[in-house]
């Protein structure tokens, strides 16, 4: 009888991401400098983004733009945002100058620049739902952009309905499955060694 | 907005501009500042404890 798909899983995993490299409590001497520091960052950015953004949803634009606690927490989203961008910038300097991308490490480089772009793209919709003077600029600047390259009918950013769904619920869902996949990835085959790091410091790859 | 945010954000930005490259100050203090950050964290060094390990 053949293998169950369930069990050839299973032990796909339990040989790629023993749950020693899913949560080590130890770590390659070079991890202690604060450059390695911008990734972890970056998620807790994203962490409070998400909570504040659960609140926002929650209570809603007649919430976040009157009361007081709604414009803080509509601040605390928006704020979250600028600083998730600047860890999320500097830790794509701090691993292009260390090419990242050694060790087998492709896929977790390449799943990092396409969250870089699905942020950019959630950010933008979030730009425009923001319902005020500010969004209502910005959607009508871009629409005459989007509109020249031919995909203004399919992606209407003057569509708050539209614009609300894609921030909510599709692009947040495509940008956290990426990133787990990228965190997943960054502990199957370890944080990347500086250029000049001796050899027998360094931790294995693996595939 | 009241008060000197309301004074400091409520005008249009100032920019610079040189042929065909424009920036506005603001973006531009914004990525200096990132600038400095990237250098900060590869230059100072990481804390450690009394006995010389990396906390």
């Amino acid at each position: 009888m053949s293998e169950m798909w369930t069990a050839k899983l299973r032990k796909k995993w339990q040989k790629n991401l023993p749950i020693e490299k899913l949560l080590p409590d130890d770590q390659p001497a070079y991890v202690a400098s604060w450059i390695y520091v911008f990734g972890v960052l970056t998620l807790s950015a994203l962490a409070m983004i998400i909570f504040s953004g659960i609140i926002l949803a929650f209570e809603g634009p007649a919430w976040y733009h009157t009361s007081d606690a709604g414009k803080f927490v509509n601040s605390l989203h928006f704020w979250s945002v600028q600083l998730f961008f600047v860890f999320m910038v500097i830790h794509l300097w701090g691993k292009f100058w260390m090419a990242a991308w050694r060790g087998n490490r492709f896929a977790t480089w390449a799943t990092g620049a396409v969250a870089f772009i699905a942020s950019i793209a959630t950010a933008f919709t979030g730009y425009l739902v923001q319902t005020n003077f500010d969004s209502q600029w910005i959607s009508f600047e871009a629409k005459d952009g989007f509109n020249s390259v031919g995909v203004g009918a399919w992606f209407t950013v003057t569509n708050l309905g539209q614009m609300l769904l894609l921030h909510v619920a599709f692009l947040p869902l495509i940008l956290g499955a990426i990133t787990v996949v990228h965190v997943l990835m960054v502990r199957k085959r370890g944080v990347v060694p500086p250029i000049d790091a001796e050899p027998s410091s360094v931790s294995e790859g693996g595939r | 907005m009241t008060g000197w945010i309301a004074d400091f954000m409520n005008h249009p930005a100032t920019y610079l501009k040189s042929g065909w490259f424009q920036i506005s100050v603001t973006n531009l203090v914004v990525i200096l500042l990132m600038l400095a950050i990237f250098a900060l964290a590869v230059l100072i060094p990481f804390p450690k404890d009394k006995d010389g390990h990396h906390k």
